[in-house]
């Protein structure tokens, strides 16, 4: 190598340093794409959410005054009013009150809840729910992920018969699980409580005795959404593994002597998790919805049953709610899957180039 | 105009062809359980010994006997003529939704996967909407807007909000599929779109269409049956979801009456799995590795050979006749 060639490879650097720089760069056009995705989806969930109280038969008011007959009929059209029900504007024009509400964060009262406006009834269930729901489904992920590795490793050993297993269970209701659990471990054995997220006469607070309550109560429902989403988790995994484990680079590895622990997670599992990642988003929406009904199941006090509740009492204010935190949970969930994948695989990231 | 000079013999093979994902024992047990559960739906009346809503106030919450062999709920109605009975809402939204969805699917998704530019990504962005909003609450607002809402109309909303999944594997199987030289032949032969997608492409797309088929039943199933446990479809229509409602609103799982909440579950559970064998099934006949690695896996260790350290073994081995 002459001295030209080398300042030149140190001032303009390798092909490897070149790769680096590519790297920092940020990828604006796939951003643009999937912040524009996420956009829409936004859009539609919302517009959904618009029109679907709309064509309901009889509205909040009318059930409102079925259970509080003391209120005159003046009440009752300035009730309409404050929700927004009033007839007279076109459907146009709720629809960009509608929007301008969102953005001011406005997302009216709630009936059933005397009158309080629905962010501060959402804003007291969501953390009940973002705690049982996200632990379980990062538990499922990381538990599914990991053990169908680790199967898919040990191809053709007796860990073969954790999969039928684990697609059992998840071809079974979220609810069943749920029952199930709750006739054995509560009422059967008498372990675990049954339902609610702490104890009656519990004062919520910061110490020890009401979390310990808190995870008492919270080990049920979580158990039950962990076992009932395993085995898609577990079953991908493998799958990929299986393909994964027969290119050509884990032989090269393996011959080259790596040990094998490397050869397992670093090379077969980091190319075996993407696609993962990607149903991990897909399927999150499909997750979620099992989920609110394990609230449901263990009167867990969180978004989901608070939209069951909410439903059934046409309290559509604090059911278009409900519905709208859990859609923006759901795009939430995807933007970090996507993040993740574009941090583990490259190639998403050099798609400009 | 190549299937006009087909004889009689190649067609037959080509439609077994079709078939021969169906044909191995997973897929021929899961087929087998559909079939029975199947038949149940249809020959309810005459296999169930009772009306599934004729009340007897003398037998209330029996366990099983040799009159009620699955016992009898709060109101004395038999719990075995309720499963027999119900098994029709859960084979007619099954198949209903599975319909739906996979029509909206193999059309968007082949579309989709055939064009490109623009179009295929729009059809495709359509499809990814579909799949992240949550279907559950959606079906629970819309469902709760109707007093008596029929089965046609659950499993319409059902399959509408259930085919992104479908159309997304299409997708991915159609864009594969749309290069390779059989289908570039066709075209410099001037055969046209739709002789394309159906007779050269769609064949190839079968087993794709089949899993994806199969999912969707899964998730009609359990849609169905969780809706129906929670209330928001009527408790006149039975299906195991509207069982277990009752069950659980009486108090069942609590005082712990077996008969009555164990059977509807385990209907559920036995269809679940008789669909998750299928795609197994399904699965091993794309996927051939996902048999065969197990089998080799398990070829290799009579040998005395350790799958997970192939190559490592290999060196040991000389290193000890170096040694000698």
């Amino acid at each position: 190598m002459t001295t030209t060639d080398v300042t030149e490879v140190v001032t303009q650097g390798t092909t490897a340093t070149q790769a680096a720089k590519a790297r920092a760069k940020v990828p604006w056009r796939f951003l643009g794409q999937r912040a524009a995705f996420y956009l829409f989806t936004l859009w539609a969930a919302l517009t959904i959410n618009f029109f679907v109280p709309r064509m309901m038969k009889g509205d909040a008011v009318d059930n409102y005054l079925a259970r509080n007959r003391e209120i005159s009929p003046e009440a009752a059209d300035a009730l309409r009013a404050l929700l927004g029900l009033d007839s007279d504007k076109s459907m146009w024009e709720q629809y960009v009150d509608y929007f301008g509400m969102l953005l001011r964060g406005d997302l009216g009262v709630s009936i059933t809840h005397g009158l309080q406006p629905v962010s501060g009834v959402i804003a007291t269930a969501l953390p009940w729910t973002v705690g049982l729901i996200g632990l379980a489904t990062l538990a499922a992920v990381v538990i599914g992920t990991v053990g169908g590795a680790f199967v898919g490793w040990k191809r053709g050993s007796r860990l073969d018969v954790l999969i039928p297993i684990t697609t059992f269970l998840s071809t079974v209701p979220y609810f069943w699980i749920g029952l199930m659990a709750i006739s054995v471990f509560s009422v059967g054995l008498g372990w675990l409580p049954i339902g609610k997220a702490y104890g009656v006469g519990q004062e919520p607070g910061f110490n020890l005795e009401f979390i310990l309550n808190v995870i008492e109560h919270g080990t049920l429902p979580l158990a039950t959404i962990v076992i009932a989403s395993l085995g898609g988790w577990m079953l991908g995994m493998r799958n990929m593994m299986l393909t994964v484990l027969d290119e050509d680079y884990i032989t090269v590895a393996q011959a080259k002597g790596m040990p094998n622990r490397r050869v397992l997670w670093r090379y077969a599992a980091r190319n075996a998790v993407l696609p993962q990642i990607q149903s991990f988003a897909l399927s999150i929406g499909f997750i979620v919805g099992g989920a609110i009904i394990v609230e449901q199941v263990f009167s867990y006090p969180g978004v989901g049953k608070m939209l069951l509740d909410a439903t059934n009492a046409k309290d559509y204010a604090l059911m278009q709610g409900g519905f709208l935190v859990i859609v923006l949970a759901v795009l939430v969930a995807n933007i970090v899957a996507d993040l993740v994948y574009a941090v583990l695989d490259p190639r998403t990231r050099q798609s400009e180039a | 105009m190549s299937t006009t000079y087909l004889t009689v013999r190649q067609r037959a093979s080509k439609l077994g062809s079709a078939f021969a994902m169906f044909r191995n024992a997973k897929s021929i047990a899961g087929l087998a359980i559909l079939m029975a559960f199947v038949l149940v739906a249809i020959f309810a009346e005459q296999l169930a010994p009772f009306s599934p809503t004729q009340i007897n106030p003398r037998a209330r919450l029996q366990p099983p006997s040799a009159e009620h062999w699955l016992g009898t709920t709060h109101l004395g109605e038999d719990v075995l003529s309720q499963v027999i009975y119900g098994t029709r809402g859960v084979v007619i939204v099954g198949a209903l939704t599975a319909l739906i969805a996979m029509t909206i699917a193999i059309v968007v998704g082949v579309l989709a996967g055939y064009l490109s530019g623009w179009r295929s990504e729009a059809l495709s962005a359509l499809a990814n909407v579909f799949l992240v909003i949550p279907g559950i609450p959606i079906l629970i607002i819309i469902a709760s807007q109707f007093t008596n809402p029929p089965l046609w109309l659950i499993a319409a909303v059902l399959g509408l909000l259930g085919w992104g999944w479908g159309a997304r594997v299409l997708r991915a199987q159609t864009m594969s599929l749309r290069n390779r030289d059989f289908v570039q032949a066709a075209k410099l032969n001037g055969e046209r779109l739709h002789r394309i997608i159906g007779v050269e492409m769609l064949p190839n797309l079968m087993a794709i269409i089949a899993s994806s088929f199969v999912g969707s039943v899964t998730a009609a199933i359990l849609g169905l049956t969780t809706l129906s446990y929670i209330g928001v479809i009527p408790v006149n229509a039975y299906n195991w979801g509207t069982i277990l409602n009752w069950a659980s609103a009486q108090g069942a799982f609590v005082q712990n009456q077996w008969w009555w909440y164990l059977p509807p579950g385990l209907c559920i559970a036995a269809i679940g799995v008789a669909l998750a064998l299928l795609n197994f099934g399904i699965d091993e006949y794309v996927n051939p590795r996902l048999r065969s690695a197990g089998e080799r896996a398990r070829a290799m260790k009579k040998k005395g050979l350790d799958v997970t350290n192939a190559v490592t073994v290999v060196r040991a081995h000389q290193t000890s006749t170096e040694n000698q």
